[in-house]
């Protein structure tokens, strides 16, 4: 297993397939407000398009796309996006998480709430993927063949 | 034992409500001890609160958005755990501990 070196069959149908991967899982996680989805379900799919990448052409191609020592300060940057989001609510006025309080102009309290849901589900789907990324970079590491 | 747990199961199956039925105990706006059913404000007003059609994402962001906060923590926590874990496994093996 690790002195094969990978089929260009794969290497192609794996870029192929990531960037298309990628887009579906964007699409789920801003469809959430629509259809069933959300940033859970959203930043899974973005770390299978970024894992397929990984797994058929190796690390060191891979880190190209995604360096692994970005895995971490990006999974803490979606918790303070969440959290920075209610933060920011609180200091307003409001509640904690309470997006009606959040300070963007121009906008009523309904339709607050609407992008605050938004921006923390993107903020999930941030920690969900790099959280992904990270556990399969640190299984791997030292024991791949690229 | 499976066979007699299943008897069991279907005997406590056939006396539930049916299901979506207007006159079931969950399905009234105020429940048997005279509070207010929130899943019943959830679907009246989730529509006029966040303007979001999908109810299951206004009551996981908004009404409910601590506990999805506690759950991004969790696997935050999970990825870090096994960061921590896994990171220097080649040179924990001439450690000392």
């Amino acid at each position: 297993m690790t002195n094969r070196s990978p089929s260009p069959i794969i290497l192609l149908g794996t870029r192929f397939l990531s960037p298309y991967i990628m887009v579906f899982g964007f699409y789920v996680i801003f469809h959430g407000h629509y259809s069933p989805g959300g940033g859970f379900q959203g930043g899974t799919l973005l770390a299978a398009s970024l894992l397929l990448i990984r797994i058929a052409s190796g690390t060191k191609i891979a880190s190209l796309q995604f360096k692994d020592y970005l895995a971490t300060p990006y999974a803490a940057l979606g918790v303070v996006i969440y959290f920075g989001t209610g933060l920011v609510a609180m200091i307003m006025g409001g509640y904690f998480l309470d997006y009606e309080q959040l300070p963007i102009p121009g906008l009523e309290a309904a339709d607050l709430r609407y992008w605050g849901i938004l921006i923390i589900e993107l903020g999930i789907g941030l920690t969900v993927m790099t959280v992904l990324t990270l556990i399969y970079d640190n299984m791997v590491k030292g024991e791949d063949y690229a | 034992m499976i066979i007699a747990f299943t008897l069991v199961l279907l005997f406590a199956a056939s006396d539930l409500p049916y299901r979506g039925e207007a006159s079931n105990q969950m399905n009234q706006e105020v429940s048997m001890t005279g509070t207010k059913v929130p899943g019943n404000y959830y679907i009246q007003e989730a529509y006029n609160d966040a303007h979001t059609p999908n109810i299951v994402t206004v009551i996981l962001g908004d009404y409910r958005s601590i506990d999805t906060l506690g759950e991004q923590i969790v696997i935050f926590t999970a990825g870090l755990i096994v960061f921590l874990l896994l990171r220097n496994r080649k040179e924990g093996e001439d450690d000392d501990e």
